[in-house]
C-alpha cells in the first residue's frame, strides 16, 4: 500500500468531517495523522475482522481530542461506516463523542482527559506478559500531554516491568492549546526525560511515515525495555495555513478555507498517485 | 471477639479462587500489607502488580489489565483510592466499564490519629456519584465473604470500602442472609427503622436490641450495597415504619444518609435523621473514641430515637 499517499487521503477525511460536524480538533488530528497511518495499515495486527481476537495488537488513542484522526482512519478501515460517521458526529445522540469512546467499534478504551492512556497501555502489556500473548501495545500521547504528572507514573511502571511489548508515541508539534509549549511548561529534552527512566527512545521527524515505519520496526526488535518515539511533527500538517498556527488547535474551517485545504490535499494526492 | 479483619477475609477468597481462575490479578500501591494481601503477593507473584506509591497509576494500570481480560483488585487506602485516583476511577473503570473492582482498606475513620489526610469519609460521595460505578459497605467478615464471592462472578465496575481492624459479628457463620444489592434485615420492627452501613451496622444492631428493652420496636437494615441502594427496602421502611435514622461512617453530604433521604423525600415522606461525621475535621482518637465522641454508637442512636419519639 502507498502509505503516504493514504495519509492524504485520511486527512481530506478528517478536514471535511471537522468542516461538515462544526467541530473538531484539526491542528492535533493532522500532526497525527501519519503515525495513525503508519500503524494501522502497515504495523499493527488489527482489523475489523479482529476486534474479539485476543491476539489483537492494542492501540490507545491517549490524546482524545485527536479522535477525528482515529475515527476517520477506523471508518476507512471498514470498522463502521464512513457515512454514518459524517452523517452523525458530534450530533444529538451520536455514539461518535468528541473523544474516542469504546462503544464505537475499534476503540479500545475511552480517552479524553490526558494523562490516562499510558498507564492503561501499560496494564494492556501486563495482561499480554502474564498470558503469553504476542499482541503488542501502542499510545500516542501529545506533548502538552506530557505536562500531567500521572504519565511519568506509567513511564516509570512501563521501564520497571520491562515492557518491550509496549511502544508509545509523542507527538511533539510543539503547541497546545494556550501556545507553544515551551511558553506553557517547558517540555524540551522529552528524549533525555525518558531515557533516565529506563526507556529505550527514538527520535524522528514524526510526519515521515517510511521514519515512522522504521522506529515502529526498531521498538519491536528491543528487548527488555519499552519504548518511546519523539515524534517531530508539525501541528496541523499538509494543510498551509493551519501548519504551526496555535489557532487551529480546534478552530473550524470556514467553506472558503475548507475549499483550499481540499485544493491543497488534491493536489498531494496528485503526486502520490 | 472476632480478630479477622474484613480485609483479611477478602486475601482469603481470592487465595481461594486464584489458584483456579488465572485471570485474578490483585494490584497494590505499596500497601500489600496494609491491605493484607502479604500473602497473596506470595503465594500468586504472577497474578500480583506491585505499582508502588501511585494512586493514579494503579487504577488506570487496573483498567488496562481489565481490558486484556482480567479480573483486576486495585487494593489501597481508601482515603487516596476515593480522591486521588477519582478521574481514573471515573474514566479508565466507570465510563470504560472495565472490569475493576476497586478495595478501599482502612476505610473511614480507621486510621484514628493519622488524621484527615487518612481519613475516607467522603468516598461514598466521591465515587458514588460516578455513573455506573456500584459502592459496597459490607458489615462484618461473614457478609464481606459472601459479597467478595458475588463480585467474583460479574464483570461490572464496583468500589469496596472495609475497615482496618476486625469488628464484631453482626451474622453469624451458620446464618449469614445474603443477596447481592439487596438490604439485609438484621432485625424486624415496626416503630422506627434504623439504616445502617460498614461498621455502624454493629452499633445499630446493638441499639436495637437495647431500645426493645424499652418498648421501642426497631427495625434494623444493613445498607451494605450503598449503590445501587436497595430502593424497596427504604420505601417499605418509610411505609412500614414512623421514622427512619441513618447511621454511618461518613460526612453528612453525599452520604449512604443523603440517599436515603432524597428517595424518602420524593416517594414516601416519612422523618428522616442522618446520623453521620460532622463537615469538619473530625477530633483526634481511634475510630472507637471518634465514634463515641460523635454518638456514633448503640447509646448515641438509642439516644437519639428516643429523643425524636418523644
Amino acid at each position: 500500500m502507498n502509505l503516504k499517499l493514504k495519509a492524504v487521503q485520511i486527512r481530506k477525511d478528517i478536514v471535511t468531517l471537522v468542516h461538515s460536524a462544526g467541530t473538531g480538533h484539526i491542528g492535533g488530528d493532522l500532526s497525527v495523522t501519519d503515525i495513525l497511518v503508519d500503524l494501522y495499515y502497515k504495523q499493527m495486527h488489527v482489523g475489523p475482522e479482529l476486534v474479539h481476537d485476543p491476539n489483537r495488537d492494542r492501540f490507545v488513542l491517549s490524546k482524545g481530542h485527536s479522535v477525528e484522526a482515529l475515527y476517520s482512519v477506523l471508518a476507512d478501515k471498514g470498522y463502521f461506516s464512513k457515512e454514518e460517521l459524517h452523517q452523525t458526529y458530534s450530533k444529538f445522540g451520536s455514539k461518535y463523542i468528541g473523544h474516542p469512546n469504546n462503544k464505537v467499534n475499534g476503540v479500545e478504551m475511552n480517552t479524553g482527559s490526558l494523562g490516562h492512556g499510558l498507564a492503561v497501555g501499560v496494564g494492556m502489556a501486563l495482561a499480554g506478559k502474564m498470558d503469553g500473548r504476542p499482541y503488542r501495545v501502542y499510545v500516542v500521547l501529545g506533548d502538552g500531554e506530557m505536562e500531567e504528572g500521572s504519565n511519568w507514573e506509567a513511564i516509570t511502571a512501563g521501564a520497571h516491568y520491562k515492557l518491550d511489548n509496549l511502544t508509545a508515541f509523542v507527538d511533539r508539534n510543539r503547541l497546545q492549546i494556550s501556545g507553544t509549549t515551551e511558553e506553557v511548561m517547558t517540555q524540551e529534552k522529552q528524549e533525555e526525560r525518558w531515557a533516565a527512566f529506563g526507556w529505550n527512545v527514538l527520535s524522528i521527524p514524526g510526519n515521515d511515515i517510511d521514519a515512522i515505519d522504521a522506529a515502529v520496526t526498531k521498538a519491536k526488535a528491543t528487548k527488555g525495555k519499552p519504548t518511546v518515539i519523539i515524534a517531530n511533527t508539525t501541528k496541523g500538517c499538509g494543510v498551509s495555513y493551519i501548519e504551526n498556527q496555535v489557532a487551529w488547535h480546534h478552530k473550524v474551517p470556514t467553506d472558503a478555507e475548507y475549499a483550499q485545504a481540499m485544493q491543497e490535499l488534491q493536489a498531494q494526492e496528485a503526486q502520490y498517485e | 471477639m472476632n480478630k479477622i479483619a474484613n480485609k483479611q477475609v477478602i486475601c482469603d477468597i481470592l487465595l481461594q479462587h486464584a489458584a483456579t481462575d488465572k485471570d485474578i490479578v490483585v494490584l497494590c500501591s505499596d500497601s500489600r500489607g496494609s491491605g493484607s494481601m502479604t500473602d497473596f503477593a506470595k503465594k500468586f507473584p504472577k497474578q500480583f502488580v506491585e505499582v508502588g506509591i501511585a494512586e493514579q497509576d494503579l487504577v488506570s494500570i487496573s483498567a488496562g489489565l481489565a481490558a486484556c481480560g482480567k479480573k483486576a483488585f486495585a487494593v489501597s487506602p481508601a482515603s487516596f483510592l476515593s480522591t486521588r485516583s477519582m478521574e481514573q476511577a471515573k474514566v479508565d473503570v466507570a465510563y470504560s466499564h472495565t472490569n475493576v473492582k476497586l478495595l478501599g482498606i482502612s476505610g473511614g475513620v480507621s486510621y484514628g490519629a493519622l488524621g484527615m489526610t487518612h481519613h475516607s469519609a467522603t468516598d461514598i460521595a466521591t465515587l458514588g456519584s460516578i455513573p455506573g460505578m456500584r459502592v459496597y459497605l459490607p458489615s462484618d467478615r461473614f457478609q464481606t465473604a459472601k459479597l467478595i464471592e458475588a463480585l467474583l462472578k460479574d464483570q461490572d465496575p464496583a468500589y469496596i470500602r472495609v475497615g482496618r481492624n476486625a469488628v464484631p459479628d453482626v451474622y453469624s457463620e451458620a446464618q449469614v442472609p445474603f443477596v447481592l444489592n439487596k438490604a439485609t434485615l438484621v432485625r424486624d420492627g415496626q416503630d422506627v427503622t434504623l439504616i445502617a452501613c460498614g461498621e455502624m451496622v454493629n452499633a445499630a444492631k446493638e441499639a436495637g436490641a437495647l431500645l426493645a428493652k424499652q418498648g421501642v420496636s426497631a427495625r434494623v437494615l444493613d445498607m451494605y450495597c450503598v449503590k445501587p441502594l436497595d430502593k424497596a427496602a427504604v420505601l417499605k421502611a418509610a411505609k412500614e415504619t414512623k421514622f427512619i435514622v441513618t447511621i454511618e461512617e461518613h460526612t453528612m453530604y453525599g452520604g449512604m444518609g443523603s440517599m436515603v433521604s432524597q428517595l424518602v423525600a420524593a416517594e414516601a415522606p416519612c422523618r428522616v435523621l442522618n446520623m453521620t461525621l460532622p463537615d469538619a475535621p473530625v477530633i483526634t482518637g481511634k475510630s472507637q473514641e471518634v465514634f463515641d465522641y460523635y454518638g456514633l454508637n448503640a447509646a448515641g442512636i438509642v439516644k437519639q430515637v428516643l429523643a425524636v419519639r418523644k
